[in-house]
């Protein structure tokens, strides 16, 4: 698992450039389930036929980056965001583009930290002139973070766990269950990080009877961080709410009752802010009972989220467990 | 039921947004002698439905959301002590000193505490106190709490339901329970007029975190024309001028602005002066803000309108609003559905 | 002209009448179908010669204004805006309201009257007000009612070199676009839809485009954008630039635009030697983000012509840019036509 959860952080995919991504999961899971395809936004949609209802999975594919918007006759690139960034905290990062060009985040030197926006900050490419950088780059193109996913122990160091973390655990599932008595439909969704757009339409192709995303959800164990109750390396995190949906009250119970009866280590998570896949599932056409599988995740949108593989895990069994069980009977 | 009644009943039990089961029920029980079905949809809504006389006609779908806004557990922290998060628009200022009830295992009774003014600086005490530094305290230990309470749990305030001055009536969770009551009281009317089309009372789930119970119950039902039924600002001192609000006792608004359908505004006015119901009219250039906004742009499209109970103090658990509102509105709502036609519906589509 | 009429109309968001009236007019002869729907939307067909792609036109007919929200006891009124207006840009201008268009005037207290503190500080929306010369209510109720629109009134003319200026160019830029389109010989079935609403939270495009059949396989909205070449603004604050040619979005807050799409038009441009741009911000949302996120999702992107001052009384925009999207447009879609568009 480590080194899958490796490689697919360290595959490029900014919102809306996430075809190398599908690539690389469409070889994991090439014939453990029934059929593949790529919708007309560009999710991946891998159904693994079954008697009963749909069950519907989701965790995006996409992460966070830059876009260029301008190229300085000294060959500096000016960009703006794809999805949410904290822009004092990009200064010294590095990025990748989609052919593999690198540059380095700087800004003005007079500018103070916590002035720091977009019109302020630059990539350099290295490029000598405004003409050898049009040599590398286009006005468009989109990068995202570079950097070395990293193991220490259990714990994992990356960008782009969020939330190629969550396609690591529907993988692994997929790869692991081999029947259900669900129709399961395992979708890998772009376009998250601008407005869950690829769950929306996917949600409403498929038109499942109880939806689940799964994505990471930042902690509350930093030295005074928020106050949340997630912890890392407590379990998986059931969520309860947070800004783009209420779990149904079904599907929370659902996945609590999973994790008692199969002694998976789990944690309630109430998160003020922030939204998943979840949040366009449950309110596509007549309404899906949905709710959030969460990966507690450290310094969620940093170059450097950090995850517990025991959580990682205790996600994947839980995905397992509920797939093996009819959800007619608890949608009744 | 009569209106009091029905409506002490509802504000006084909780629905928090996503949690509005119980609310459905009670609901479904006071709606059930009026219509010909109730049902619940999957995310809660309870759908009732009054037929209409016509053969294949058209349908109209009033929607009042049950939902009301509260609290949630955030964490449980040492001693027992229960840090908190809002669902919907809370007001952090209106929340010191209050008794609440926490819906864990059983409900508890909690109070709202933070730091003594004794002990806080003297410019501590000018400044509101946030959610944040907020927290309830059940009188429990942590271990004992934490077998009866768990990070996702409920809490909403305790507050009887209070007959005022005359028809005036003050409760938690007037906003939006108050319109549900005006749903019950058009059903009500309708048993005295004939009327041709289908009706459906949707009591909405989710309105105060997005307008979400109305965007599924409206595509489900996919109804000719949608009235969302909710709570206006109601005058009273303050920074409040009288553009922004409406006189309570002096009838329902009249929604005006791009959420609302010309053609139904106009017939609804008209029909007012037409059986001297006093109405007052609500403009507003958003759209934002009400179940309205869901249905409207709902499929390919529903012709909306509002209706807007006037109410003092909107999200505290003291609001405040005139039941002779409720009660013209109501009359005026029957009155038009008794009205309406396959060919005021075809017109609606007409600009 | 067709610019000069279709930007003196009123069109406000939710009370679009008069704007879809005179486009009804403009292109009752070009088209074989046209309906309205439950918001207001002019949904216009035009058959085409072959089956597909089937392709989706969209231009917003209303634009920002202000809407009659209290009519005090001295004749004055009070209003609100309607879709995201600087309280700033009011001061001192002239406006029509209602359906009769009565002229009135945004004051404000004189420069001699003011204090010197007052004058640092912008009037906010809450001290403005209309006066239409009525002396007390009843006369101002005689004119006009709560719920008017409320539009500038600024002459549309040409200006400097190849430019013009008028109010409303967001959107009523996009409406001209599709009209020249419909009386262009484009062989594909074509929907030109005219959407309500749009600044008031992109409402009228998902609707419009939720029921059509047969299905688009692809959608262009049109728009007045955004130019900001203007002092002040470094080269790289620039998100598109005056004179620059029809700006192609990649992206903005509610759409990332479909990357075969985009493809084909830049093609199509270097192709015919037709100057573009991109528009180099993700700033602002359209009706493509909504189109494109109907049903199982439509791939779409945004054609602008590049004006500045949008969102104001007044606008400026190059005429050349206004044609080369026009022309842009008809050679994609004559592309397409041959060429296909596989989703």
């Amino acid at each position: 698992m480590k080194d899958l959860i490796k490689r697919i952080t360290e595959v490029f995919g900014p919102s809306g450039q996430e075809s190398k991504v599908v690539e690389l999961i469409k070889a994991e899971l090439e014939g453990h389930v029934d059929e593949m395809y790529v919708d007309i936004m560009g999710n991946l949609i891998a159904h693994k036929k079954g008697p009963g209802k749909k069950i519907m999975f989701s965790a995006h594919m996409d992460e966070i980056g830059f876009m260029v918007t301008h190229i300085e006759k000294e060959g500096y690139l000016r960009f703006t965001n794809i999805g949410g960034h904290r822009p004092w905290t990009l200064k010294g990062l590095r990025v990748i583009f989609d052919n593999g060009v690198i540059g380095n985040i700087d800004c003005h030197s007079d500018t103070k930290p916590n002035e720091l926006n977009y019109d302020k900050l630059f990539i350099d490419i290295g490029a000598k002139d405004k003409a050898e950088a049009e040599s590398m780059v286009k006005i468009g193109d989109s990068c995202g973070f570079y950097n070395s996913t990293l193991a220490n122990g259990q714990r994992m160091i990356g960008n782009s766990m969020d939330d190629r973390i969550g396609c690591v655990i529907l993988i692994e599932a997929a790869q692991q269950v081999k029947s259900s008595p669900n129709d399961i439909y395992y979708v890998f969704s772009v376009q998250e990080e601008v407005g869950l757009r690829g769950a929306k339409t996917s949600a409403y192709r498929i038109h499942p009877d109880m939806g689940v995303a799964l994505d990471v959800t930042p902690t509350g164990d930093t030295p005074e961080g928020a106050k949340l109750n997630v912890k890392l390396g407590d379990g998986t995190a059931i969520k309860v709410k947070d800004a783009s949906v209420i779990a149904h009250p079904l599907v929370k119970n659902f996945m609590i009752d999973v994790a008692e009866k199969n002694n998976i280590k789990y944690q309630l998570e109430v998160l003020t802010a922030g939204g998943t896949d979840a949040g366009a599932i449950h309110l596509t056409k007549e309404g899906i009972p949905s709710g959030t599988i969460s990966i507690p995740c450290r310094y969620v949108h940093s170059p450097s989220e950090m995850v517990d593989l025991n959580d990682v895990k205790a996600c994947v069994e839980l995905v397992k467990g509920m797939v093996a069980i009819d959800i007619a009977q608890i949608l009744d | 039921m009569k209106l009091e009644k029905f409506l002490a009943q509802l504000t006084e039990a909780p629905g928090v947004s996503g949690y509005e089961g119980q609310m459905g029920d009670l609901v479904g029980q006071a709606f059930s002698p009026y219509v010909d079905e109730v049902r619940k949809d999957n995310l809660q809504n309870l759908i009732a439905l009054k037929k209409g006389s016509g053969k294949n006609c058209p349908s109209i779908m009033l929607a009042a959301h049950m939902d009301e806004i509260g609290l949630m557990v955030l964490k449980i922290e040492e001693k027992g002590f229960l840090r908190v998060t809002s669902v919907g628009g809370v007001d952090e200022r209106t929340l010191l000193s209050q008794e609440v009830t926490v819906h864990g295992k059983k409900p508890i009774i909690g109070i709202i505490g933070a730091k003594p003014p004794h002990l806080q600086q003297p410019d501590e005490r000018t400044k509101s106190i946030k959610m944040h530094d907020l927290y309830v305290d059940c009188g429990f230990s942590e271990e004992k709490i934490k077998e009866l309470v768990r990070v996702g749990d409920l809490i909403t305030i305790n507050r009887e339901f209070t007959q005022l001055h005359k028809s005036k009536a003050a409760a938690k969770a007037m906003d939006d329970r108050a319109g549900v009551a005006l749903i019950l009281e058009t059903l009500k009317e309708l048993q005295y007029l004939k009327h041709s089309i289908d009706v459906y009372g949707v009591a909405t789930v989710q309105e105060e975190v997005g307008t979400r119970g109305a965007f599924t119950s409206t595509y489900g039902i996919m109804p000719d024309i949608g009235i969302a039924i909710d709570v206006g600002h109601g005058h009273m001192p303050g920074i409040l001028n009288k553009e922004d609000t409406m006189e309570m006792g002096e009838g329902s608004g009249i929604g005006l602005g791009p959420h609302v359908h010309p053609k139904i505004r106009k017939k609804l006015t008209e029909l007012a002066d037409e059986l001297k119901i006093a109405y007052q009219i609500e403009p507003s250039p958003s759209p934002r803000g009400t179940d309205a906004y869901a249905m409207q742009i709902t499929r390919s499209g529903v012709p909306t309108a509002l209706i807007s109970i006037p109410l003092r103090y909107m999200h505290t658990s003291v609001e405040t609003l005139d039941l002779e509102d409720i009660k013209s509105a109501a009359r005026l709502l029957a009155n038009f559905i008794a009205r309406i036609d396959h060919e005021f519906v075809e017109g609606l589509k007409c600009f | 002209m067709l610019l000069k009429r279709l930007t003196e109309a009123a069109g406000l968001p939710g009370i679009e009448d008069e704007v879809r009236n005179l486009i009804r007019e403009e292109v009752k002869d070009l088209v074989d179908e046209m309906r309205t729907d439950a918001l207001g939307n002019l949904i216009t067909f035009k058959k085409g010669k072959i089956d597909g792609p089937v392709v989706m036109l969209a231009a917003h007919m209303d634009e920002i204004g202000l809407m009659i929200t209290y009519i005090k006891d001295n004749g004055l009124l009070n209003f609100k805006p309607l879709g995201g207006i600087d309280p700033r840009v009011l001061v001192a201008k002239k406006v029509l309201i209602g359906p009769d268009r009565v002229p009135g005037v945004i004051g404000s207290k004189p420069i001699h009257l003011q204090k010197s503190s007052e004058r640092k500080d912008a009037i906010p929306l809450s001290s403005l007000y209309i006066d239409i010369g009525a002396k007390d209510e009843d006369q101002a109720k005689e004119l006009v009612k709560i719920g008017d629109g409320v539009v500038f009134d600024t002459k549309f003319s040409e200006i400097g070199e190849g430019c013009v200026k008028g109010k409303a160019f967001d959107d009523r830029v996009g409406c001209a676009v599709l009209i020249e389109l419909l009386k262009r010989d484009i062989t594909l079935p074509l929907y030109a839809v005219f959407t309500v609403q749009e600044e008031v939270g992109l409402r009228g495009a998902s609707v419009a485009a939720y029921d059509l059949d047969p299905a688009p396989d692809l959608a262009l909205a049109f728009e007045g954008t955004t130019a900001s070449d203007v002092p002040g603004m470094k080269e790289h604050h620039y998100s598109t630039s005056l004179g620059n040619g029809p700006a192609i979005s990649l992206m903005d807050s509610s759409l990332i635009a479909n990357k075969q799409i985009v493809q084909g038009i830049v093609e199509v441009a270097e192709e015919n030697g037709i100057n573009y741009q991109f528009r180099r911000t993700n700033f602002g949302g359209t009706d493509a983000g909504r189109i494109s996120l109907t049903k199982e999702g439509i791939p779409a992107t945004v054609i602008s012509a590049p004006c500045r001052y949008i969102h104001s009384p007044i606008s400026m925009m190059n005429l050349n840019d206004y044609n080369s999207v026009i022309d842009l447009t008809e050679k994609y879609l004559q592309k397409i036509a041959k060429g296909g568009f596989s989703k």
